[in-house]
C-alpha cells in the first residue's frame, strides 16, 4: 500500500463530512463527521429492514396458509404470486417498483387527500406527525405496561398450573397498554399534537409540503420490493412448515376435546414453528443483506452512504469497505442469535 | 523432524517473497506501467459508463469521446497505434479503487482535479482536457430562470460520490435553503428519476447536463440555468509514484493541445515536418530528441496527430459536431480568448 502512496488508518471518521444525505432518522447534515453519516447510513439499513422482515412475514404467513386452502381460487392465486415473485431478480423488482411508482404517484400538487391528512405523491408519502411534550414519560409507561404484561403471564401461568384455571391473559395484556400511556396523559404531563403536512409552492409549476413527516418514495418501494420478494419465500417456509406436522396429531387433538382453534395454537403451530423458523432466519438475513441493493435507487442505506459518498470523498476504500463488512456481519449474527435464541424456546425440551 | 522441515521451507519461502518484492521496486524506477504496457499491447484506460462526447461506446462497442482520445493518444505514442487500447467502463464510484488497485493504468474519466484527491488516495493528476463547472437543469416551465429563484424544499437529482454532491451544499448552505439531496449510483437513473419528476433539479457538470438533456423523453422542455456553481478542472489521472508514465500521459494531452496551437492537424502533420518554425519541427519529431526523455522514440508525438489529431479536430469531432456543446468557452486555447495553455515541449 505504501508502495502505492496509500495512507491507511481511521482518523478521517472524525473529520467534517460536507455532504448531506436526504433522508436521516437522526439529525445530520454536513457539517457532522463521516461516523455520524457511518450511523446515518445505519439506521436507515435497519430500517428498512425491519419494515421489509414484518412485512414480508406478515404476507408470508397469509400467503403460505392460503396456499393450503382447500378453495380452489385462493390456492391458485397464492401460488401464482409465489412463483411469480421469487423467480424474477430482486434489482430487476426493485427498478420496476420503483420506477413504476414514479410514473403512477402524482405530482404534490395533483396529489388527492387520504382521510384528509395523508398525500402519496411522487416526492414521498406525506404523513401527519406527532409533536410531542414530555416523550420520555410516554415512552417510561409503554415500557411499565411491558414489564406488567410480562408478569401477568407468569402469574397466569403459575395459576393455570396449580388452579388448572385459565386466565384471559390477552385481554389484560392489550388493557394495560392502553391504560398506564392514557395515564401518562392523565397525570404525567404528556401532551401531543399533531401536525399535518401543508402544500408549498416551490416555483410556478412545483410543489411540495411542509410539515409532517416524508417517507421518500425510495425508502417506499425498497420495503415494497424487498418484502414482496421475501415473503414469497416465507410463505414456502410456513407450507413447508404446517404440511410437516403429521395428521395424526390434529386427530389426536381433536379427539381429547381441543377446539379447532386450540388444535392450531397448542398442537400445530408448536411443531410447525420448529420446522418454520430455521429457513426463516435465512430469509430474514437475506432480505438484510438485500437491502443493500438501496444504492441503485437512492435511498440512503449504509452502501449508499458510508460505501458509496464517505467513500469516493475521501477515497479510503479499504478501511471504509471493511467497516461495512463488519456491520452487515454484526447485523446478520444479531439476526441470527435472536432466531436461534426463539428456536431453542420453541423446540421440544427433552427431559 | 516433519515439523521441522515444513517451518524451514516456511521461512525459505519468506525471503523468496521478501527478495522479489525489493527486485520489484527497483524496477519500478524505470516505469513499470510502460514496460507493462508495451509487454501487454494495449493500453488499459478507465472511462465512464456512457457519457456522449467524452466516453461513449456505440452499438457496435467503438468508444469515442475526448476523454477516450487521450488514451487514444497514449496508445498512438507508446505502442504506435491508437487503436490499442482496453476500455473500462467505470462507475464514479470505482473509478480511483480501479487506478490504485492496478486494474487500470490511465483514468480517463471526466474526473475533476481537487487537492485531496490528488494528495491523499495515492493518485497523480496529469493536466486539464476539459475545464468544466457545476449547473442545474430546471423544466421550462417551471419559471424558474435563475438559481436564485430556488426555494426551500426543492429536491435535487445527482450521481453519487461526485464532486456535484459537495458543491451542491456548499451551494445551498451558502444561499440558506434546505433541500432534498436525491442521489444516485448511475446516471441513467439520475436521468429517469429527473425525468419522471421526482426531483426539482437536475445537478451536474453543465457538459453533462448538454449531453444528458439529449436523454430526456422531452429535451425541450428542459433548460439549464445560466449561472456556474463551481470550477470543475477534468482531467486524466495516473498512478502516484511512476513519473515517468506520469510524464508521457501528461506530454500525449500537451500534443494535442499544442499542436492546435501551432496548426499541425492528422492532414497536414507529415507535411509539417519541413517547416520553418522550429518549435512545429519539434512538435513532429523533425528536429531535437524528446521522444528519448520519455523512454519513446522521436516519433510519438506525429503519431498522435496523424492518428487521433488535434485538441480542436478532438473537440469537433466528439463535442461540437455531436451538438452537445458547439461553443468552445473556456476550452478554447490561449491565443483565441479561452484558458488552453500548456507548456512548451521543448
Amino acid at each position: 500500500m505504501e508502495n502505492r502512496g496509500i495512507t491507511f488508518g481511521y482518523g478521517f471518521l472524525t473529520q467534517e463530512s460536507s455532504f448531506d444525505v436526504q433522508f436521516s432518522l437522526i439529525e445530520y447534515d454536513g457539517s457532522h463527521s463521516y461516523f455520524r453519516a457511518y450511523l446515518v447510513g445505519l439506521l436507515n439499513t435497519i430500517l428498512v429492514s425491519v419494515i421489509g422482515i414484518i412485512f414480508a412475514t406478515i404476507i408470508g404467513v397469509v400467503v403460505g396458509i392460503a396456499r393450503l386452502s382447500s378453495n380452489y381460487l385462493i390456492e391458485r392465486t397464492a401460488a401464482i404470486y409465489v412463483e411469480f415473485f421469487r423467480n424474477i431478480p430482486l434489482l430487476l423488482q426493485i427498478f420496476f417498483w420503483y420506477f413504476a411508482a414514479l410514473r403512477a404517484l402524482p405530482l404534490p400538487e395533483k396529489a388527492e387527500p387520504m382521510f384528509g391528512v395523508f398525500f402519496l405523491t411522487i416526492k414521498g408519502f406525506f404523513i401527519p406527525a406527532f409533536i410531542w411534550n414530555n416523550l420520555d414519560i410516554f415512552i417510561y409507561s409503554v415500557i411499565a405496561a411491558i414489564i406488567a404484561i410480562f408478569f401477568v403471564r407468569a402469574y397466569a401461568k403459575k395459576r393455570q398450573e396449580n388452579q388448572g384455571t385459565q386466565t384471559p391473559v390477552l385481554l389484560i395484556s392489550i388493557g394495560l397498554l392502553i391504560i398506564l400511556p392514557l395515564l401518562s396523559f392523565l397525570l404525567g404531563g404528556v401532551d401531543a399534537s399533531i401536525e399535518i403536512p401543508v402544500i408549498e409552492q416551490l416555483s410556478k409549476t412545483s410543489f411540495t409540503f411542509k410539515g409532517g413527516l416524508k417517507l421518500p418514495p425510495e425508502l417506499i418501494s425498497l420495503a415494497l420490493a424487498l418484502s414482496l420478494y421475501t415473503a414469497t419465500f416465507i410463505a414456502e417456509c410456513v407450507r413447508a412448515g404446517v404440511q410437516g406436522v403429521s395428521k395424526g396429531q390434529k386427530e389426536a387433538a381433536a379427539s381429547i376435546g381441543l377446539t379447532p382453534n386450540q388444535v392450531l395454537k397448542l398442537v400445530v403451530m408448536p411443531q410447525a414453528l420448529r420446522i418454520i423458523i430455521p429457513p426463516t432466519t435465512n430469509q430474514y438475513l437475506n432480505l438484510t443483506k438485500n437491502s443493500s441493493l438501496a444504492a441503485a435507487i437512492a435511498y440512503p442505506d449504509l452502501v449508499l452512504v458510508f460505501a458509496g459518498t464517505a467513500l469516493m470523498q475521501t477515497g479510503r476504500a479499504i478501511e471504509i469497505v471493511s467497516i461495512t463488512m463488519l456491520t452487515y456481519l454484526t447485523l446478520s449474527i444479531t439476526i441470527s442469535i435472536f432466531m436461534n435464541w426463539y428456536n431453542k424456546k420453541i423446540a421440544i425440551k427433552e427431559k | 523432524m516433519f515439523k521441522l522441515v515444513k517451518r524451514l521451507t516456511s521461512v525459505v519461502a519468506m525471503f523468496a517473497v521478501l527478495f522479489t518484492f525489493t527486485t520489484e521496486t527497483m524496477a519500478a524506477k524505470k516505469s513499470k506501467t510502460l514496460k507493462n504496457t508495451q509487454k501487454k499491447g494495449f493500453v488499459r484506460c478507465g472511462v465512464s459508463q456512457g457519457l456522449p462526447g467524452f466516453s461513449n461506446a456505440d452499438a457496435a462497442g467503438n468508444w469515442t469521446g475526448v476523454d477516450v482520445d487521450v488514451c487514444r493518444a497514449v496508445a498512438a505514442a507508446v505502442l504506435g497505434d491508437a487503436s490499442k487500447v482496453k476500455f473500462t467502463p467505470l462507475s464514479a464510484k470505482e473509478r480511483f479503487t480501479a487506478l490504485t488497485s492496478n486494474e487500470i493504468d490511465i483514468l480517463s474519466r471526466n474526473t475533476t482535479w481537487t487537492l485531496s484527491r490528488d494528495a491523499d488516495i495515492g493518485l497523480t493528476f496529469v493536466g486539464v482536457n476539459f475545464y468544466d463547472g457545476q449547473g442545474f437543469m430546471v423544466r421550462k416551465n417551471s419559471g424558474i430562470s435563475s438559481v436564485n429563484d430556488f426555494k426551500a424544499g426543492v429536491s435535487a437529482c445527482t450521481n453519487l460520490g461526485t464532486t456535484t454532491e459537495l458543491n451542491m451544499r456548499d451551494f445551498f448552505n451558502s444561499k440558506g435553503i434546505k433541500y432534498e439531496p436525491v442521489t444516485f449510483e448511475k446516471a441513467d437513473e439520475v436521468v429517469a428519476a429527473y425525468d419522471a419528476g421526482r426531483c426539482d433539479t437536475y445537478t451536474t457538470d453543465k457538459s453533462g447536463l448538454a449531453a444528458q438533456r439529449i436523454k430526456l423523453s422531452n429535451p425541450d422542455d428542459h433548460m439549464v440555468l445560466p449561472e456556474t456553481i463551481s470550477k470543475e478542472p477534468l482531467g486524466p489521472v495516473v498512478r502516484q509514484g511512476d513519473s515517468v508514465w506520469e510524464d508521457i500521459v501528461r506530454w500525449s494531452l500537451n500534443t494535442m493541445i499544442e499542436a492546435e496551437e501551432y496548426g499541425v492537424t492528422s492532414a497536414n502533420a507529415d507535411s509539417m515536418k519541413t517547416s520553418d518554425n522550429p518549435a512545429v519541427k519539434r512538435l513532429v519529431g523533425a528536429e531535437g530528441e524528446l521522444g528519448a526523455a520519455l523512454g519513446l522514440d522521436n516519433e510519438w508525438s506525429l503519431r498522435i496527430i496523424k492518428q487521433v489529431g488535434n485538441y480542436g479536430e478532438s473537440y469537433k469531432r466528439n463535442i461540437a459536431d455531436t451538438g452537445i456543446l458547439p461553443d468552445r468557452g473556456p476550452n478554447q486555447l490561449w491565443t483565441k480568448g479561452g484558458i488552453l495553455y500548456v507548456p512548451p515541449a521543448r
